[in-house]
């Protein structure tokens, strides 16, 4: 059953082949003999198994497509009575008393919510090590990181735990974390997909998205999550297309924009060859390769660490220990209520950058820090549009390596934060972007394709990588050791 | 650029996180190091450039206003760590 796409599992609910109940029971139970990988934060059997016989109970032929599908759920987005703990130790008691709109759509076509996923604590993080509840385990390789921040849910997908899976990208969590596990992900332009009770990092990058298998599961998935949400002030006011129906179209004339950035220094020399195979595929359906300038990509990781630990220094300042979550249990004033209960609810990498925003945003820093980095922002975000004017999409790497092992950057926060140079510039940019898995190194760990779109482009996006996956069959490989 | 330990105790407080004295060594040395990424920045010369806040340039959308959210007070003040007659505890701020 879990070798089955979306599409087939739909099929098979649909024919009778097997009920929703069935099927949960299925995922539930592969998530418990999995254990060990540490994907999940919250698994409510209950919850799951009384939302699959509710779906059982809808299935007719009217019923949503997507009816009685389980879909595992990164643990920032929040879900009415269900622990959402975005990683950390402040929010380890906090049961969301609402649903985020994600969450509300997924619930409205019938889909079974299988669990919560792990992830980088408030979702800063590129290897799942910052989470309160532990790191999470590589499916290829267990002594190895899943990437982040959005680790749980490409681990889950990777190791066949769940069907589909949500994540979001403040600056590669979704694509990062794909590319590592040898799963899809999709980060959608911002505005696509409604913000609305997803735990805030940075406001004005992050983005919810998909993670999956495929790229026509991803389209699925998109077809639920997108669309405009009055409960977003930035959500976009425009009916988003179907997605689905975009895949399949023919790609001969297709201008494939290649940042020469993309291919320089520090990048692996096997997730280099691996992206040259790639696009020799797409030169074979048609597509023309063009070279192209992104002259300020390199100042993208600096320009990123100034405005994302800024606007969560802000984001962060609800948490006080007032109103929900952790409170420190001893404390002689209100300051020192506030003190004790962040010092120990957030962990190491959030209080840096929590501290680095501070000082970015403090009197005498806010110009040289914060204005200059917005004015680099524009840069970057010319440096695309510039692009653009040659190319239709523009292909590179996800990462400069793959996954690399547990424990061998969590000590050098900037070696790490070096890991997100190629995803980093979209999230500034407000661009969409691909990861798709496109083959392996000599250790046999999974190398991701990114392909970067216009501006609310997803429909083109997608079929870009469903052409490519019609051509391959690395999305459909799984894991030596995952039975 | 390196950070002093006094500056590290001033973000602290601002931060209203607390730093002890055996950590504040560390903070310095990994903020200072953070700060000497960010500083490459400074390669590139943005004169002439307008800051950009936000990937869409354009101005929040306005709302009648008009109460969209229904009274959840109950549900909300049922996972606060203290409250006592619908209002939130916290120490004593005036004496």
């Amino acid at each position: 059953m879990h070798t089955k796409s979306l599409t087939q599992l739909v099929e098979g609910l649909r024919s009778g082949e097997f009920s929703a109940v069935e099927l949960a029971q299925w995922y539930l139970d592969r998530i418990e003999r999995h254990a060990n990988l540490n994907a999940f934060i919250t698994v409510d059997r209950e919850l799951t198994l009384a939302q699959a016989r509710a779906a059982d109970q809808r299935a007719s032929q009217d019923a949503p497509p997507l009816n009685g599908i389980p879909v595992a759920h990164k643990d920032i987005f929040c879900a009415e009575g269900m622990l959402t703990t975005c990683g950390s130790r402040i929010l380890g008691n906090f049961t969301a008393p609402y649903d985020a709109t994600v969450i509300e759509r997924f619930k409205a076509v019938g889909t079974v919510i299988l669990g919560k996923t792990n992830m980088d604590e408030f979702a800063m993080g590129s290897s799942n090590e910052t989470s309160y509840y532990g790191p999470v385990r590589n499916p290829w390789n267990p002594e190895l990181v899943p990437g982040g921040s959005s680790g749980g849910s490409a681990a889950a997908v990777a190791a066949r735990l769940a069907p589909a899976a949500t994540g979001t990208d403040t600056g590669g969590s979704i694509r990062q974390p794909a590319a590592f596990c040898g799963v899809t992900g999709l980060k959608p332009s911002y505005g696509r997909v409604s913000r609305y009770g997803m735990v805030a990092f940075a406001s004005s990058l992050d983005q919810g998205g998909p993670i999956t298998r495929s790229v026509a599961d991803a389209a699925l998935l998109l077809d639920v999550m997108a669309g405009f949400d009055p409960r977003d002030s930035t959500s976009v006011e425009q009916e988003a297309p179907e997605f689905t129906a975009a895949l399949g179209q023919e790609l001969s004339g297709l201008r494939i924009g290649l940042p020469r950035q993309y291919f320089g220094e520090g990048l692996d020399a096997a997730v280099q060859e691996t992206v040259r195979e790639a696009l020799k595929v797409y030169e074979g359906l048609g597509a023309k390769l063009v070279d192209v300038d992104l002259p300020n990509s390199e100042l993208c990781v600096p320009c990123y660490y100034v405005l994302a630990p800024s606007e969560a220094s802000s984001n962060l300042s609800r948490f006080d220990g007032v109103r929900y979550g952790h409170r420190a249990e001893h404390y002689d004033d209100l300051m020192d209520m506030y003190m004790r209960t962040r010092s120990e609810g957030f962990g190491a990498e959030v209080k840096r950058r929590i501290m680095i925003g501070t000082y970015a945003l403090s009197a005498g820093y806010y110009d040289a820090y914060y204005v200059k980095a917005q004015k680099l922002r524009r840069l970057i975000a010319d440096d695309f549009d510039r692009a653009f004017e040659q190319c239709d999409v523009l292909m590179g790497p996800t990462t400069p390596s793959t996954a690399f092992a547990l424990g061998a950057k969590s000590d050098d926060p900037v070696a790490m934060y070096l890991n997100d140079i190629y995803t980093i510039s979209v999230n500034l940019a407000g661009l969409p972007a691909l990861s798709l898995p496109a083959g392996f190194d000599a250790r046999g760990m999974p190398v991701g394709l990114q392909v970067i779109g216009r501006y609310f482009d997803e429909s083109r996006l997608l079929n870009v990588g469903y052409r490519y996956q019609q051509e391959t069959d690395w999305h459909d490989r799984m894991p030596a050791g995952i039975e | 650029m390196a950070l002093a330990k006094d500056t590290v105790y001033r973000i602290g407080r601002l931060a209203r996180i607390h730093v002890g004295d055996e950590e504040a060594d560390r903070y310095a040395d990994e903020l200072s190091r953070i700060l000497d990424l960010v500083e490459q920045m400074n390669a590139a010369d943005t004169e002439r450039v307008e800051p950009l806040a936000h990937p869409q340039e354009r101005s929040l959308r306005l709302r009648e206003d008009e109460i969209t959210e229904a009274d959840q007070r109950e549900a909300f003040q049922g996972i606060a760590p203290a409250v006592e007659a619908g209002l939130y505890l916290v120490p004593k701020v005036i004496e």
